[in-house]
């Protein structure tokens, strides 16, 4: 079993001090997100205080399945992660670059718009979405070229980090190592832990922004016992994964395998519906759009999210260069567990499942990688 | 190349169509120039984001070095929304111009070699600037070859440039269409079927292709059975493109980003992926 041990004890608060850190917060001028119910799930929202957040639901995750239950207790964070993630507030899923347009004497110019500025505080984000960030953080500002509006959000917001209780059943961030108990990348770090049916939270500090914060919040120093409880609740975390990825080798394992059978087997059951793209907290590709108004004067480029999923993000002259469902999933699979070893020193999977949950016939990438090594260098499947 | 700090990658500079010259049935060449400011400086082998006011962006090649003027110069063939609004621009139009951006053909690396150029098709427009470096510091380099191939003689591209690189006794050109009239008198076949008996030693020569994928496949394969290691075999990629600047994932081939890692990328980096499909 995966052991814990805390640096410092850290402090203690309840509920009452958790709605005083959102309206500390909101005075700073953040804007602060968190889980909230909508549309029978847990997702990311801007919360006004601890009333919004989804207090005593779980949720139930296998592949291909999701759905919320009422718990025993009020826990306010007690359930794993949601269809949303916290890129949809970083990396907006639609951006407008920049406009141009065109003068009476048929001259371009081209004007950025001003962006708005929000300073986002978000609550409740798990271990694997502070390394997805920090795997985005590679994409998006570590690279030859930088992408300034999303540098200039990640570097403002303020990151409340809460333990996970309850891996979901296709959680494993223990495989990715990238959990479950956030080691830093936070302002602050919550565990929260249940006293007779009712929530209380052990807090640590991960920055001096972090320590500013709670110095306004009421918190008292936590006791040895509260702060082994805490480091219980990731160890029995760190036990109840729903899955796990053997990744020894797995780039060379994937690299070396693009014909395997096993790529028509997966297409076979894969509806190229984009679902696994739109929920991984690091898949990071995006398209443009450019159109003009009615009266041909005005236009503008729009970034939106996109999809390896669909036939046009291959597009070149002459058609789709990955005109079949099994070169889209190996693209998605092999540039997500390999490639992106090569391109930025990382994996790009923290492990968080939601590819699996939310794929609508149930396609696990754990099993796909599995089967693959369990036959490895297979010849010429076409 | 990503030395203005301040500019921001994403938005287009504003450049001016100073020519326009027709090439072949589909394809113009585009002479730009800066409304305000500088070109930027760029090697051989790189290339632009050219947007068409509204209608979108696209990757075109410089193919034209930049010692030979001030500006950019693109030959564009209309072959979709994009390129069709660009292949239609007259003198005078605006245009947006992101750029230059990828890396570039192997010219300095080829000084004190042969220099073996293999273009298919349009493929010469992204080599041409590589050619007019070499020829500029002829002295510079072992024995120069240009082997183009067309699909017929009316497609054959920069005829004028073909014609006077011909001239020179220290160029040797050979151009072959795959398909011919009866006033064609010159060499029918695949491109690649110029390689065996082109002058260079395999040991010792740097080979730049660029045409339609399959073309450069069985250029790759025949410049190795020739004894070229693939370390001296470069090749240029295309794949989609939208930012070209690495954030958008569309021109990944493996693991390489064709915008950045390439276009030019030499081929024992990516000889594995060459071969299979739908990369």
């Amino acid at each position: 079993m995966q052991a814990f041990k805390a640096e410092t004890p850290g402090f203690v608060t309840d509920t009452a001090g958790l709605q005083c850190l959102f309206d500390v917060l909101a005075d700073e001028g953040y804007r602060v997100v968190g889980p909230t119910l909508r549309d029978d799930a847990i997702v990311y929202g801007d919360i006004d205080g601890v009333t919004d957040l989804p207090s005593g639901w779980t949720d139930r995750q296998a592949p291909g399945r999701y759905a919320l239950e009422r718990r025993q207790d009020n826990a306010l964070f007690g359930y794993a992660v949601g269809p949303h993630s916290w890129k949809k507030f970083l990396f907006p899923p639609i951006e407008t670059l920049w406009s141009a347009h065109r003068g009476a004497d048929g001259a371009m110019s081209v004007t950025v718009p001003e962006r708005p500025a929000d300073k986002f505080a978000f609550v409740g984000v798990r271990s694997c979405e502070i390394h997805a960030m920090a795997v985005q953080d590679k994409v998006f500002g570590e690279g030859a070229y930088v992408d300034a509006a999303y540098a200039a959000r990640r570097s403002d917001a303020f990151i409340v980090a809460v333990n996970c209780a309850e891996p979901g059943g296709t959680c494993f961030c223990v495989s990715m190592e990238t959990g479950p108990r956030a080691a830093e990348g936070f302002d602050l770090a919550l565990t929260e832990l249940i006293d007779a049916g009712e929530p209380m939270f052990l807090v640590e500090t991960g920055s001096e922004a972090g320590r500013r914060i709670l110095e306004q919040v009421p918190h008292a120093a936590a006791t040895a016992a509260q702060a082994e409880a805490a480091m219980t609740v990731s160890e029995r975390a760190a036990a109840q994964m729903g899955r796990s990825l053997d990744t020894s080798g797995i780039k060379e394992l994937l690299q070396s395998n693009p014909e395997h059978s096993r790529w028509d087997d997966v297409a076979a059951r894969c509806l190229s519906c984009a679902n696994c793209t739109m929920v991984c907290p690091t898949c990071f590709c995006s398209t443009v759009e450019d159109h003009s108004d009615l009266t041909g004067q005005n236009a503008e480029r729009v970034r939106k999210w996109d999809s390896c999923f669909t036939m046009d993000f291959s597009y070149i002259h002459g058609g789709s260069v990955r005109a079949s469902g099994s070169a889209r999933y190996r693209q998605w699979m092999t540039h997500k567990l390999a490639n992106w070893i090569d391109q930025f020193g990382t994996s790009g999977c923290v492990g968080c499942g939601r590819c699996v949950t939310w794929c609508p016939v149930g396609i696990d990438l754990t099993e796909e990688v599995a089967a693959i090594r369990a036959v490895p260098d297979e010849g010429r499947s076409r | 190349m990503g030395t203005e700090v301040l500019k921001d990658p994403f938005v287009p500079e504003i450049y001016r169509v100073e020519s326009v010259r027709r090439e072949l049935a589909d394809a113009v060449t585009l002479e730009l120039a800066p409304v305000s400011g500088k070109r930027p400086d760029f090697r051989p082998g790189q290339f632009n984001m050219l947007y068409a006011f509204g209608v979108g962006e696209v990757a075109i090649s410089m193919s034209v070095s930049a010692h030979e003027g001030p500006g950019f110069v693109h030959t564009v063939r209309n072959a979709g929304a994009v390129s069709g609004a660009l292949a239609r621009l007259e003198p005078g139009s605006t245009l947006g111009v992101r750029g230059p951006f990828g890396t570039g053909w192997p010219v300095a690396e080829a000084e004190g070699r042969d220099v073996l150029i293999v273009a298919g098709g349009l493929g010469l427009a992204p080599l041409r600037p590589a050619i007019q470096e070499v020829l500029a510091h002829r002295e510079r380099f072992g024995r120069v070859t240009i082997l183009v191939g067309c699909r017929s003689p009316s497609e054959i591209l920069y005829q004028h440039d073909l014609e006077q690189w011909k001239q020179r006794l220290d160029v040797n050109v050979e151009v072959t269409v795959d398909h011919a009239g009866t006033d064609w008198h010159g060499n029918v076949g695949f491109v690649t079927t110029l390689i065996p008996r082109s002058p260079f030693d395999p040991a010792n020569v740097v080979a730049m292709v660029c045409g339609p994928e399959v073309m450069m496949r069985f250029a790759a394969t025949g410049l190795q059975k020739g004894g070229v290691p693939a370390s001296s075999i470069y090749l240029s990629m295309e794949r989609n493109m939208k930012c070209a600047i690495g954030l958008c994932g569309h021109c990944q081939f493996g693991p390489a980003f064709i915008c950045k890692d390439g276009p030019v990328l030499p081929l024992d980096r990516i000889a594995g992926l060459l071969t299979v499909q739908e990369v």
